[in-house]
């Protein structure tokens, strides 16, 4: 039976150059074959569906190597199947349609051992490369570099000269060099593959090169294979920098959205509100009621969540604001540490009622599409979406901000009241409407920072509290009453705070930049851009 | 001078004379001293009158929390130096006695190991770090307690009140110096057990910790260090230099343009403050039996302050009485309604600053004037200055 089954593939293969339709039919016989096969001849269908370059190939493949290929007892017929409830829902394994569902007992798994499967595992690979899929190109790309194994190098070369995607483009020729520097014989080929990989300065091709430097024998390959690991090991020095600078800024961005608005509370008018971090959790808040919203009724329009969540944020948390400062902070002016109490034993209320109505577990968040995914610069350096929108983000907040403050009359009225209060009310300008207006506003600012939080960290009822204690440390260390301070002190302080990171670990670099804004405190109580006067006290 | 009884000369201790509600403190501590041992160990355990263990621990609890309290009213009520971290010297303090009493477990640890802690050994640690020597010591131990909190609010000090740092940025710092130290004793690394802390305690001085005996001695001792507290603020707060304390809560700058040394007048109180904390965590470890780094939590010193607070600052027994009275109310409420507690807190935090900015017992005091029908003299002075001042922060 065998040697007929061998020439029924070969002619299986020959129907598969000539005519698309002729494959589907064959192939379907082939992957028939299975039902019955041995080990043997297992592998050398396996290699058929494999070089059959059929659109379903993969996939059938795959269903096999996942224990998901079975045959139905009655016919023979092979299937996929997928559970649903206690019977299987079979799937035809070519045309991808669903065939009906049937008991577990009328079905047989189609059986496999670790060499088919190591076959299967080969083959994939190769298939993957010539995917239709990107993404699936990329990853076969980067599993063909770490196994560089001789087999696949032909199909390698091929995926390569089709290949249009720069990056994946660049991914197969670090995969052929890493391959022929491994197998190949011929020294030039080898120090021209050296050379190649000395390109792509990533931590992979570091350790490749590592782990080949200790066991390399011809001496003017290993040369060059030492010269390749120190330069490669100098660049990602190097990246590594501006990845710390990057991630640097990326905290300072978030430390200057939580700080931002008490800058304003804080900074301008003086007042010292504990709850400011239960501000930027209600933010966050409203960015999950907006979200789970939009998952109820417009589901399509996702991406538009956070448009529409950030001025309903700033609006609810606004609103808290101007109530918080009605029904408080008013009686509390001039009483700066009576303030400090109450707006404490605010937040410890305003936790526990977000606690009672949402739970005291994390609520998901999503990421709408725009936001998720990453940017590669280089190898070394990976730039995630979100983190630049919510730098771009703070910015842009900061900026509307200094401008509302300078070119607008409510601006002009805000700095008159902080300045001089009597005078301003002199002049005819409201002050406790100014007052509220303006907590309003630094509470609206906080609520706008919510949502941006909410998309890098969990929001629970206690995401406040993790961000009060450096907000006031960038406030106090930037300089009260100074907006440009706040900008150099959240970006200072998130710099420093990544740079100490990789030495001291991430709670003592913590450590650290705490003890530090204590000792630069006493150095300059006022911070670092401090509003010069000649009073001793204000 | 003659004209006013807070300008008499005094001696000794005539100070307490004149203190209508450190009498009553002082009394009432006493009669708790003396009941107390005997309500617990000679009543029988079904008399209506028996006081059971767990209560006189919770009771000692209390106390070491009063003076924890006490000790935050007199840089606070006396000198304006609002500590958002003296959470922290009260934690030390306690991790002194939890050093010295993870020393007394000796061998007796799950891993029986005589030279170290159960902790280190889990850690794989060979040998004792340098900072444990000296622990197996009760007066060294007990010498720390003291001094390791004097010592960091000294320096702490000495930076902050030399450049003039006050206010609510002092408050700031302080609250930032807790979570320091909460980050770095969360760290395993740091020796002190990491966040499960120093716990499982047996015996001081060889008298087993957990007898009926030993918990009725260390309440004794906390009424005792409570006394001693109150007399010693009193003390401090009647002499000249307490006068020179109020001057610099009222007026700082003009009591430096009237020549005094403000600094240093703040660093001597804040430092006794801290050691004063020190011995209340030290008294308080025993009693619950575990220090770990929460309470380095930046909330719990601002909850020390509420206490003070509630009870009516600048008074000294009203910080007592704010200490044991908002102790209790939570002990009751965590129990009884568990999601009502930090409402209650929350709400008591508001309601006090700006319904009760005296407390409870400043709140009485003036009430009473006003039963009486008369208008005091020096209420009268007092009113018209504070209302000047108010005047003078709101310009």
């Amino acid at each position: 039976m065998a040697p007929f089954k061998k020439i029924l593939v070969l002619l299986a293969i020959i129907f598969a150059l000539n005519n698309a339709d002729a494959t589907a039919a064959t192939l379907g016989e082939t992957i028939a074959s299975l039902a019955k096969a041995n080990t043997k001849q297992k592998i050398q269908t396996v290699k058929v569906i494999s070089a059959s370059g059929h659109d379903r190939a993969a996939e059938v493949l795959q269903a096999l190597v996942g224990s998901k290929l079975y045959f139905q007892k009655s016919d023979r017929k092979v299937v996929i199947i997928k559970k649903a409830g206690s019977t299987y829902l079979l799937i035809d394994p070519l045309t991808a349609k669903e065939l009906g569902q049937s008991p577990k007992s009328k079905l047989k798994k189609i059986r496999i051992n670790n060499r088919i499967r190591r076959v299967i595992r080969g083959a994939l690979g190769g298939l993957t490369l010539l995917s239709k899929n990107p993404g699936q190109r990329l990853k076969a790309a980067e599993a063909v570099f770490k196994s560089a194994s001789a087999g696949s190098l032909p199909t390698l070369k091929k995926a390569l000269e089709r290949e249009t995607d720069e990056k994946i483009k660049a991914k197969m020729v670090m995969a052929v060099a890493a391959t022929e520097l491994k197998i190949s014989k011929d020294q030039v080929e080898r120090l021209a593959a050296v050379k190649v990989l000395t390109e792509f300065a990533v931590p992979e091709v570091r350790a490749l090169l590592g782990s080949l430097a200790t066991v390399e024998k011809d001496a003017e390959v290993k040369e060059a294979v030492d010269k390749a690991l120190s330069d490669i090991e100098a660049s990602l020095v190097f990246w590594n920098g501006i990845g710390n600078i990057f991630q640097g800024i990326s905290l300072g961005s978030v430390l200057l959205l939580a700080a931002v608005g008490l800058a304003i509370t804080f900074g301008v008018m003086g007042v010292i509100n504990m709850a400011h971090g239960e501000l930027v959790m209600i933010g966050a808040y409203t960015t999950f009621v907006v979200q789970e919203i939009f998952r109820a009724y417009f589901p399509e329009a996702f991406g538009f969540s956070i448009a529409v969540a950030i001025p309903a944020a700033f609006v609810v948390a606004g609103g808290f604001g101007i109530a918080i400062e009605r029904g408080i902070i008013r009686y509390l002016y001039g009483r700066p540490l009576e303030t400090l109490l109450a707006t404490w034993g605010l937040s410890l209320i305003l936790q526990q009622f977000v606690r009672s109505i949402f739970g005291p577990t994390n609520r998901e968040v999503g990421n709408p599409e725009w936001m998720s995914g990453a940017i590669e610069i280089t190898g070394g350096l990976v730039l995630t979406y979100n983190r630049i929108w919510i730098i771009a983000f703070s910015l842009l907040v900061l900026g509307l901000l200094i401008l509302f403050l300078r070119k607008t009359a409510f601006g002009l009225q805000m700095r008159a009241v902080t300045q001089n209060r009597p005078m301003a009310s002199s002049m005819g300008i409201r002050t406790g409407y100014v007052d509220a207006l303006t907590f309003g506003l630094g509470s609206g600012i906080a609520g706008v920072a919510g949502v941006a939080l909410s998309q890098i960290d969990n929001v629970s009822p206690n995401l406040g509290q993790a961000y009060i204690i450096d907000s006031f440390m960038v406030v106090v260390f930037g300089g009260v009453g100074n907006l440009w301070g706040t900008l150099v002190g959240a970006f200072s302080l998130g710099i420093v705070n990544k740079f100490l990171e990789p030495f001291a670990g991430t709670v003592l670099a913590k450590i650290l930049v705490l003890v530090a804004i204590i000792l630069f405190i006493q150095k300059r109580p006022r911070g670092l851009f401090s509003l010069k006067g000649r009073a001793v006290e204000n | 001078m003659s004209q006013s009884p807070a300008f008499q000369r005094r001696s000794g201790f005539s100070f307490l004379l004149t203190d209508t509600g450190g009498k009553w403190l002082l009394g009432i501590i006493l009669v708790a001293i003396i009941f107390v041992p005997v309500l617990n160990l000679y009543v029988p355990k079904d008399s209506f009158f028996h006081v059971p263990t767990f209560m006189v621990s919770l009771l000692g609890k209390y106390l070491t929390f009063a003076l924890l309290a006490l000790s935050v009213d007199l840089i606070w009520g006396y000198c304006g130096i609002l500590s958002l971290g003296h959470g922290a010297f009260f934690a030390l303090g306690g991790y002194a006695m939890g050093m010295y009493m993870m020393r007394q477990i000796g061998a007796r640890g799950v891993y029986g190991n005589a030279e170290l802690p159960d902790f280190m050994v889990f850690l794989n640690w060979k040998e004792l770090p340098w900072y444990w020597y000296g622990f197996d010591s009760f007066s060294f131990a007990m010498l720390m307690v003291v001094l390791v909190p004097g010592i960091l609010a000294f320096v702490f000090g000495w930076f902050a009140f030399r450049s003039r740092v006050s206010g609510v940025y002092l408050s700031i710092i302080t609250q930032a110096l807790t979570y320091a130290m909460m980050l770095a004793f969360f760290r395993n690394d740091m020796g002190f057990g990491g966040n499960n802390g120093l716990t499982d305690f047996k015996d001081i001085l060889g008298f087993n910790i957990h007898t009926d005996g030993m918990r009725v001695t260390l309440f004794m001792l906390s009424a005792l260090a409570v006394a001693f507290g109150y007399v010693l603020c009193r003390y401090i707060v009647s002499s000249k230099l307490g006068r020179v304390l109020v001057a610099i809560r009222d007026a700082e700058s003009r009591t430096r343009f009237l020549g005094y040394r403000v600094e240093y007048y703040q660093l001597f109180v804040f430092t006794v403050s801290a050691m004063l904390a020190g011995i209340a965590g030290a008294l308080y470890v025993p009693q619950v039996g575990i220090i770990n780094p929460s309470e380095f939590l930046p909330a719990n010193s601002i909850e020390i302050v509420i206490w003070v607070a509630i009870g009516g600052r600048g008074s000294l027994y009203g910080a007592v009485l704010g200490g044991v009275l908002v102790n209790y109310a939570k002990s009751y409420l965590t129990g009884a309604f568990p999601e009502i507690w930090l409402y209650a807190l929350g709400g008591l935090f508001i309601f006090s600053t700006i319904f009760l900015p005296k407390g409870i017992i400043g709140s009485v005091a003036s009430f009473s004037v006003k039963r009486a029908g008369g208008v005091s003299l020096t209420g009268f002075f007092h009113r018209i200055s504070n209302h000047m001042r108010q005047n003078l922060k709101g310009a």
